[in-house]
Formats: C-alpha cells, sequence, structure tokens
C-alpha cells in the first residue's frame, strides 16, 4: 500500500535512486579509463599556464580514490535492496522505525517485565521498606514527580510536600495510588466578592487562631461567624479539612500557599486552584505501584 | 560540441547550470514527494487547529526563541517513548507554519508537554525557572505576564494560515479578538504549551 497520492511517486523514487546511483558508476568508470595523452614524448596538459610555469596534466582519476567511489556504490545498492528506499518497496529485512521501537521494548519486557511483576504482587507498605522497589520508585519520581514536588519530594509553595505527615487527599495507598493515576483537583472558590476587604481579614485572622498562631481576637471572632456560614462546608467545623474534597486542615503549622495573614487572606479572597494531573496514561499500573511505594517511605522518614 | 572538462570549466553558466542540476537530485527525490504523501499532508485523527489564543502563544515561543533549547521531537526510541510518550509523528504538525522541531535538547522535549503540568505550574518556571527547580538554567521571563496577548493581528494571521491550508472558518476568525481580551502573553503561551502533543496518547508502559 502507497503513502502516496499516486503510485507515480512510488515509480518516481525508486527509478530516480537507481539512475542516480547507476550513473554514478558510469561516470566514475568515463572518467577512470581515461589516459593521458602524449604529444611528442610530453604529456599534454591543459593548456592552462599558472605563475609563469605551472602547467595542468590531465590525469585520470587516482585509483585507489576510484575503488573507494565504487565500494560506496555497491553499498548503496546493497542497502536499497535491505531497507525501504524505493517507494513502497518495503526492502528485504522489511524494517521500519516502528518495528525497530517494538522489538526494543519487547527486549525491555523481557529484561524489566519479571522484576516489575515480582513488585506488582508485594504490598506497598513492604515495598516501601524494599531498596531495590524505592531505588526504582525514586528513579520514577525524579522524572514524573520531581518537576512540582522537588526532587526531595519537599514540594514549594502551591505544591505538597511529600516528606510531612500531612496529607491533604489521604495518606494510605489507596489514596495515593487513587492521587497518581487519576489525578487530583481542589477548587477553592474566591470568597473576596461575598466577604469584602474587611471580612477577608476576619476569616483570615480565625483561620490564624485555630492552628494557634498570632492574631487579632476582636477580628477572629467576627471572623468566626463567617467561617462557620462559607468555609464550614469544606473545611468542617473544627477546621480540620476534608480529604474527600483535598481541604486542608487548617488548625496545623503546615501553609501550603504559604502562612501569615497577607497569605491567607489572598487564598480566602482570590481562592485556588489546586491541580495534580493524572498519569494512569503516562505510567502503567506496576510503576505507580512503586511510585505509591515511595511515596508512602517519604512520608514515613518525617519525625 | 563535445562536453568536455575543458569546456565546462571554461563556461560558467554552463557549469552553474550542471551543478544545480547534480545537486538537485537530492531534494527531487527525498522533498518534493512528501507534498504528497498522505502520512505527512494529512492530519492525525482530533487534530485541530490552534485556538487564537494559542496562536498567539506559538508565536510567542518563537518570538523568545524556546526552540533553542526545546525541541518538539519525540523520536521512536525506548528511552524517548519512555520519557515523554507516544513518538511524535508527521499528521500532527500539519497546522504548524513553521513546526518547532527543533534539534537541540537544553531543555527537556516539550512535544508531549500538554496537560502533564498544571496551568499554575507553568507560570512559576517562566517567571522564575530556578523557584521550583534549582538546577534548572532555564532563563526567566517574567515581563509575558505584563504584556497583553492581544497584539492586534490575530485575524490578518489567521486569514493568511488560512491560505495556506489550515482550516479556519469566518466564524472562527470573526471571534478571535474576543478570545485575546484581558489574556496576557504569559496567558497565551501557557495555553499552546497546554495543547501540545494531546491528540495522540500511548498506552502506559
Amino acid at each position: 500500500m502507497s503513502e502516496f497520492t499516486s503510485g507515480f511517486w512510488d515509480v518516481y523514487i525508486a527509478l530516480a535512486t537507481i539512475v542516480s546511483i547507476v550513473a554514478c558508476g558510469v561516470f566514475l568508470k568515463h572518467q577512470s579509463v581515461h589516459r593521458v595523452p602524449m604529444v611528442g614524448g610530453e604529456p599534454q596538459t591543459s593548456g592552462h599556464v599558472w605563475d609563469e610555469d605551472l602547467r595542468e596534466y590531465h590525469n585520470p582519476l587516482p585509483r585507489w580514490w576510484a575503488w573507494l567511489f565504487y565500494l560506496t556504490l555497491a553499498f548503496s545498492l546493497v542497502y536499497v535492496a535491505l531497507y525501504p528506499a524505493l517507494g513502497s518497496y518495503p526492502g528485504l529485512l522489511g524494517w521500519t522505525q516502528a518495528k525497530q521501537l517494538e522489538e526494543e521494548n519487547a527486549r525491555a519486557q523481557a529484561l524489566y517485565g519479571p522484576i516489575y511483576e515480582k513488585f506488582a504482587a508485594q504490598e506497598v507498605a513492604a515495598l516501601a521498606k524494599d531498596p531495590q522497589a524505592l531505588a526504582i520508585g525514586q528513579k520514577l519520581f525524579l522524572n514524573h514527580c520531581a518537576q512540582c514536588h522537588a526532587s526531595d519530594g519537599a514540594g514549594s509553595r502551591g505544591f505538597p510536600n511529600l516528606t510531612d505527615r500531612d496529607w491533604l487527599w489521604g495518606g494510605t495507598p489507596e489514596a495515593i495510588r487513587t492521587s497518581i493515576a487519576e489525578g487530583r483537583t481542589g477548587v477553592m472558590p474566591p470568597f473576596g466578592p461575598a466577604l469584602g476587604d474587611d471580612g477577608v481579614k476576619d476569616v483570615a485572622h480565625y483561620v490564624l487562631s485555630l492552628s494557634g498562631a498570632a492574631h487579632d481576637s476582636i477580628r477572629a471572632a467576627r471572623g468566626k461567624e463567617k467561617y462557620a456560614q462559607l468555609c464550614v462546608a469544606c473545611h468542617g467545623p473544627e477546621g480540620k479539612g476534608n480529604i474527600q474534597l483535598g481541604a486542608p486542615d487548617l488548625t496545623d503549622r503546615v501553609w501550603l500557599h504559604g502562612a501569615g495573614e497577607a497569605a491567607i487572606a489572598e487564598t480566602i479572597a482570590k481562592g485556588r486552584t489546586n491541580q495534580m494531573p493524572a498519569h494512569k496514561e503516562l505510567l502503567a499500573p506496576a510503576k505507580i505501584h512503586l511510585l505509591t511505594a515511595y511515596v508512602l517511605s517519604l512520608s514515613a522518614q518525617a519525625r | 560540441m563535445k562536453l568536455t572538462h575543458d569546456l565546462i570549466e571554461r563556461n560558467l553558466p554552463l557549469m552553474i547550470v550542471l551543478i544545480v542540476a547534480v545537486v538537485a537530485v537530492g531534494g527531487l527525490v527525498e522533498i518534493v514527494p512528501l507534498s504528497f504523501s498522505r502520512p505527512v499532508t494529512e492530519p492525525v485523527a482530533g487534530l485541530k487547529p490552534y485556538s487564537p489564543l494559542a496562536l498567539v502563544g506559538r508565536d510567542i515561543y518563537i518570538r523568545e526563541g524556546c526552540y533553542n533549547c526545546h525541541s518538539q521531537m519525540v523520536r521512536p526510541f525506548r528511552a524517548e517513548v519512555e520519557r515523554y510518550g507516544h513518538y511524535s509523528v508527521a499528521g500532527e504538525f500539519v497546522y504548524d507554519h513553521p513546526f518547532q522541531w527543533g534539534s537541540k535538547r537544553t531543555g527537556p522535549d516539550l512535544a508531549r508537554a500538554g496537560g502533564r503540568y498544571s496551568d499554575d505550574w507553568h507560570r512559576i518556571p517562566l517567571r522564575d525557572p530556578r523557584a521550583l527547580v534549582p538546577e534548572s538554567n532555564m532563563p526567566a521571563y517574567p515581563w509575558l505576564e505584563f504584556a497583553s496577548a492581544d497584539h492586534g493581528d490575530i485575524e490578518a494571521k489567521m486569514r493568511a494560515l488560512r491560505a495556506i491550508g489550515v482550516p479556519y472558518t469566518d466564524a472562527d476568525i470573526a471571534g478571535a479578538r474576543a478570545q485575546l481580551k484581558d489574556k496576557t502573553e504569559m496567558d497565551a503561551l501557557i495555553a499552546y504549551l497546554q495543547g501540545l502533543g494531546t491528540v495522540l496518547k500511548s498506552k502506559a508502559n
């Protein structure tokens, strides 16, 4: 089956390729049989004279050089026969880039498949203590996770720290696996329009009070009422958060978007959207399994 | 008149014609037929022309020279497919004029960057690459946040692209300006990046 809109192009490519190779050979032959003509016992020159007495002979190509050229032509004929060089002709080897990749993948599967299978059959908790599993997990983490969560897993502002014991969406192996495979989207709507500047500040001070941080108690008291109307649905009456919604615990000292009044007020006023992309289309289940174990081990090291 | 070495060497116009003829063979065999090749000229299933915002983003990508460090071509080797996803195919780039395959990977390949990271993530390395990845040697592009994405020429650009085969409708072009309202160049660039390579999906391996 031709990839071209018309079969003409297959013939065109094949012919042009063969004709150019043959033409090179003919031309080379023609240039090689040439003999130096003699005139009165002296080799004839081209008639050009440079710098008073420099003349140019009509010599044939050096033989070693001509033979190298013939070798390249022979090589190209063999190549054209073996590989898909002539239009739709697939070549004797039947080689394609896609097939080469498949073979490469199959070899890798034969080599690494059993290792992944061995780990896939084990519990995440056991893998989180297995040095080989963690070594593979770390490589996967550096390639797929470190861009956001940092190479040591400690995250940065807006990107959760995985090395503490605080979990937005739950820290069980199942919850971590779901976070990696399906992704997560945590949305906090903006409350600036509903609360006004002063209202935002009041709620921010109440939120500060939840974790025992320094706060203005009058503002916090006013903020508490608004918290009970607007925030309680996701963050809970005690501010403990909700791992079903990815609503953070407000009573601890972990601040994803920065600590302090200004950062908290900004979050309340403008809202936040935290998105963890789904990875199930990028990583096979066995790899997600190992990553889950690695992430769990990061947290287990936390004091 | 015999076509001798002597004749060719002394007749420059003739030598130029012969040289051009010889050099042209490669192009005639390797390049010209591609214009008639289906995998090269037909879009892969599901490929859509760039939205006006993404189109502006693409021009910013070119203006800022992103292609100097980022390629957009996943080659069909296991190491690349493992890291980036499905290898690139020609039909993914039929609406790219010119395509941004690039040949230099100081930074990672971006052919499958779409959807990999959140929009908010993209803002950070564009503002300050070291904020997230301390080892990064990417330059910062902080001005993108303060420049409007509406350069006033989006309709002309889309008409020009339509003239060379990108299927924009009159309605697409008429509504283009409105889609750029209140958008920054950074929004545009992120819209472009988030669409890269999202049409072809490979099976996770």
